[in-house]
């Protein structure tokens, strides 16, 4: 039973960090219904980012929660400035676009932002520091790590802030509209390129958090982490269903207990197997994911 | 009598898709507190004219001129749909298009987005005056619903209204945007006899009470005839016919467009 519990929160944790990828895949294309291919890479810059705002910071003799919490920020606003200024680069000149262009782009950005990190930085695996020190209260249980903990918390708070920020402020509203129409919002007056922009940051904000918490839990990065956690984030917002904001943490959720329960009991050569597997499956009985809603599409 | 004082002016409007001019040499005016018509058979360009004007479709020729009382003249050319709402101009669609997925008042809250100022740090921080602004917003927004006879469907989806009431939360959240002119494209389309009578009523009401001119597209000639104090008559892309309805529907070249050309042996 330990041992199931075990996989259990470690597959709660690894999906928490999926679903806080993947809100930000989810969100980009409920907007504008572009696949942000790039949108690994900015989780990856955030946990460098951490990295090395952690280490300065550590020089000055700060510890613990405190430094997890400031890197944090800096590493959110590094990540929300990187996002922003990818869309007004890579995405808005091709809005009008036929609909392959700026997912070509995407990748294109992908590429370029994973090259300028591993030139910036280096091409081998960089320990991070634990910045989430073992709780007291934590000692006596075994079947999950304080990490964990902090991470499947961070997440649940994450989430919430921001359905309430969807459901209630001007700009969730904004975005919702700009979601269903897009015209019949700019037309009432919505700066349309405003609420792109605000997507953009928030969604990035949130891959930096997946970034620095993992990185803390894990120990060690490099510059290709961004792609595998983008491809499996993805995975996570279709299987979810695409545009859907629960969606993507269900999905996230499902794909991380997916793999979790299959290392532990088949073996961690199939975690992908079975990962995968489960999107075709689910794609075939529920094309549009979990949550998605299947629309006919009107000629 | 004080002369007539224009809130739209349109002059010398040329609208070219490729090789095919869809508007020539347009001149519309519309003074305040009047309520016009722009009519005219199938594919006459008067959608077309309408997405020129709210920076829908960007114009071949001709200017675009906008006043509002009080403030300099805004030339609409080449301004983005937002910045046209800002500057006074809203519009509904000949087929609706609500945000189904959100709830009425939802629905028109979003439109006082382009009257109000908070921004994203607004959101987060939510100081006293985001708070007295979201306050004004909902009570506003409340007091266009019981207008249009809405107030006891707040808080359904936009999707779960019936098709008259869908296009009455269409003005509604037009409204909401504080025009000084306010475009409807067919606002009657597909409404039985009773619905188009209220229309008729709700649109005179409109204007009356929240001080906007109107100019509407629209087929049913029963409505325009009885709620227009001018009206334009567009066919292929020409203007052929102005004036009042009476001098309108006497007119032989509007007559000919309706029935065709056969009607003149």
């Amino acid at each position: 039973m330990d041992y199931f519990l075990e996989l259990f929160f470690g597959g709660l944790t690894r999906g928490s960090i999926y679903a806080l990828i993947a809100l930000g895949y989810t969100m980009v294309y409920g907007i504008i219904q572009l696949i942000n291919f790039a949108h690994g890479e900015i989780y990856m810059i955030g946990a460098f980012t951490a990295l090395v705002v952690a280490s300065a910071l550590s020089l000055l003799g700060m510890n613990g929660l405190s430094l997890l919490m400031l890197s944090g920020v800096i590493a959110m606003i590094y990540s929300a400035a990187y996002g922003f200024t990818m869309e007004k680069i890579a995405y808005k000149p091709l809005r009008d676009a036929q609909r392959l262009s700026p997912l070509i782009s995407a990748i294109g950005m992908s590429i370029f932002l994973q090259n300028y990190v591993l030139l910036a930085q280096t091409s081998d695996f960089v320990s991070f520091p634990a910045l989430i020190e073992e709780f007291p209260f934590m000692e006596s249980v075994t079947i999950m790590r304080s990490s964990e903990l902090v991470i499947v918390v961070t997440t649940a708070v994450a989430t919430t802030l921001l359905t309430l920020f969807i459901k209630f402020t001007r700009m969730g509203k904004a975005m919702r509209a700009v979601a269903q129409d897009k015209t019949m919002a700019m037309l009432l007056g919505v700066n349309v390129n405003r609420v792109i922009s605000a997507t953009f940051i928030i969604g990035s904000a949130l891959a930096a958090v997946g970034g620095v918490l993992i990185s803390s839990h894990i120990g060690q990065i490099n510059f290709y982490i961004g792609f595998i956690a983008g491809i499996k984030a993805f995975t996570a917002a279709v299987l979810g269903g695409i545009g859907s904001i629960p969606g993507a943490v269900i999905g996230g959720l499902v794909l991380g207990w997916t793999e979790s329960f299959a290392t532990g009991y088949v073996s961690s050569d199939y975690e992908d197997v079975f990962a995968f597997g489960l999107l075709v499956f689910i794609l075939i009985f529920r094309p549009a994911g979990i949550l998605g809603k299947t629309t006919s599409e009107k000629v | 009598m004080t002369a007539p004082q224009p809130v739209l002016d349109v002059r010398g409007l040329i609208m070219d898709f490729g090789g095919l001019r869809a508007l020539d040499n347009i001149n519309i005016q519309v003074n305040s507190g009047e309520i016009v018509a722009l009519i005219g058979p199938n594919g006459a360009g008067k959608t077309t004219f309408f997405n020129c004007i709210t920076g829908l479709y960007e114009p071949t020729m001709g200017d675009m001129i906008i006043h509002t009382p009080g403030k300099a003249p805004v030339r609409l050319n080449r301004l983005k749909p937002n910045v046209v709402t800002e500057n006074g101009l809203a519009r509904t669609f000949q087929n609706i298009r609500l945000f189904q997925k959100m709830t009425v008042l939802e629905n028109v809250m979003v439109a006082r987005h382009c009257r109000t100022k908070s921004g994203i740090a607004g959101a987060i921080f939510r100081g006293r005056k985001t708070r007295r602004e979201e306050q004004e917003m909902v009570e506003h927004s409340y007091r266009l619903l019981e207008k249009v006879g809405l107030d006891s469907y707040v808080n359904e989806l936009a999707q779960e209204l019936p098709y008259g009431a869908q296009r009455r939360l269409e003005i509604a959240r037009a409204l909401a945007t504080e025009p000084i002119l306010l475009l409807l494209d067919e606002p009657a389309a597909g409404m039985n006899p009773k619905e188009t009578h209220e229309l008729d009523q709700l649109i005179t009401r409109i204007k009356e009470e929240e001080g906007v001119s109107i100019l509407l597209i629209e087929h049913d000639m029963k409505l325009v005839m009885s709620i227009s104090d001018r009206i334009y008559v567009l066919d292929y892309g020409q203007m052929i016919a102005q004036g009042t309805p009476r001098e309108v529907s006497e007119n032989r070249n509007v007559i000919k467009a309706y029935l065709g050309e056969a009607f003149d042996a």
